[in-house]
């Protein structure tokens, strides 16, 4: 196998951000799409205005998510946020969950008799 | 090329209404949809059901495939007769289609004489047209101490791409990227220019890289902190005691206070994941009960429960201690 030259990228978070246009290129959304997104408090940009706005890598991966359920199950913005938040909230539960120990069959769960 | 029985991949029958196949997609749909679903294929039967039910829902394109449905059976070897869909007509559909099944690219994914290519825009050159081309996004799972240290990892994607006759075909595409030490879940690595080819003399568009953690036989990963369970002694945790712990930095020793109940955590600061703020590592303590023996075993708890008569564990359920 030919060795190929190592590609760099930049981890989009603080130090790095996206504009409004990079955001929407990103995502394949116009800009009023993305405006309703921060009206709805789905993503958090810095900045005042759509032109001085800047976006978090998370913000990137919301976007994404919740572009994602509208055109495939049809949801509009505000049933789009709900899901993505209970998405979120899932995941953190079945990460705390990972650890947890699950009984056994015949083990933990012995019947107990009285 | 094998026979789809898109009927059977939305558990429809072959008469039901426009209704109920929308019915039938909307429900498979919230179970199957990637972003939701936890279960291991979700993405293979969401890319099977979005196939199925572009076909299924345009009356257009479910007159034809019946038309030859009636002849097969899933599964079965097929090659579409030559004409089957004269004196059908199709209207351009709006699915993302990257990667859709050979079996549906034979029938509907072919350049239709004298109308338009199906397939994605990407690369199709339009003279004097010139416009960046489209980002990219893929998701690459590491493992935890590739994220710890950083380094180098080769990862292959699949990239739909159109052919000179028109059909959409995955290629595989290899890339070397690195991992910057300290990078967490969910975060976004961009690679300019990695994109899709621009239009005339646009640039290149930009692929987005969504870091996923595999995961890991010992720590749970919590933003940048880490978790690990710490089996101890009942004697370590009622005296104290202090214990060897693994964190991804190497061993450390770690002081259990007296009297620390099961489920406890201790902190261990800055020894999460890299960055700035460091992440923390959690130990949450266990208390692993020693196995019971022989009589001599029994005799050092029946000692104990003696000495130690007037501890009543259940007191807080209210009821008889």
């Amino acid at each position: 196998m030919t060795r190929q030259t190592v590609l760099h990228g930049v981890v989009i978070e603080t130090s790095v951000e996206l504009g409004t246009q990079e955001l929407c290129r990103a995502c394949a959304v116009r800009e009023d799409w993305l405006i309703a997104l921060v009206a709805e408090g789905v993503i958090e940009p810095r900045g005042r205005s759509p032109g001085a706005w800047r976006f978090s890598g998370e913000s990137l991966r919301r976007a994404r998510i919740v572009r994602r359920l509208q055109r495939d199950l049809d949801l509009n913005l505000a049933g789009a946020a709900l899901a993505l938040e209970l998405i979120e909230e899932n995941e953190r539960l079945r990460r705390r969950l990972a650890g947890q120990p699950v009984p056994a069959r015949g083990d933990d769960n012995e019947t107990a008799h009285p | 090329m094998e026979f789809k029985d898109y009927y059977a991949v939305m558990g429809v029958a072959r008469d039901a209404s426009q209704d109920d196949i929308r019915r039938a997609y909307r429900k498979l749909a919230r179970r199957y949809h990637p972003d939701v679903s936890k279960e291991p294929d979700a993405e293979s039967r969401f890319k099977e059901l979005g196939e199925a039910y572009e076909v299924l829902k345009d009356p257009e394109k479910r007159a034809a495939y019946d038309q030859l449905g009636a002849r097969y059976r899933a599964g079965e070897q097929f090659r579409p007769p030559p004409d089957w869909d004269a004196g059908f007509e199709f209207s351009e559909g709006t699915f993302d289609r990257g990667g859709f099944s050979d079996f549906f690219e034979e029938l509907f994914g072919r350049r239709r004489p004298g109308g338009h290519a199906h397939g994605p825009r990407a690369g199709r050159a339009g003279a004097g047209i010139h416009a960046a081309g489209e980002d990219h996004h893929a998701r690459v799972a590491i493992d935890l101490e590739d994220a710890i240290r950083g380094g180098v990892k080769r990862i292959s994607l699949q990239v739909p791409e159109l052919t000179a006759d028109g059909h959409v075909r995955l290629r595989e595409r290899a890339l070397d990227v690195k991992i910057p030490a300290g990078v967490r879940e969910g975060q976004q690595i961009r690679l300019a220019g990695q994109g899709a080819p621009g239009l005339g003399q646009g640039p290149a568009g930009d692929l987005y890289l969504e870091i996923l953690f595999r995961p890991h036989p010992r720590y749970r990963v919590e933003d940048g902190n880490l978790y690990v369970d710490l089996p101890v002694a009942p004697w370590e945790a009622a005296l104290g005691a202090t214990i060897t712990v693994p964190t991804p930095g190497g061993d450390v020793g770690l002081r259990v206070p007296e009297g620390s109940p099961a489920g406890r955590r201790l902190r261990l600061k800055g020894r999460g994941l890299p960055g700035t703020p460091p992440g923390d590592l959690y130990v949450v303590l266990q208390i692993a009960m020693p196995p019971v023996r022989n009589d001599s075993d029994r005799a050092a708890w029946q000692d104990l429960a003696a000495r130690l008569a007037d501890f009543k564990p259940r007191s807080g359920l209210g009821g008889k201690p």
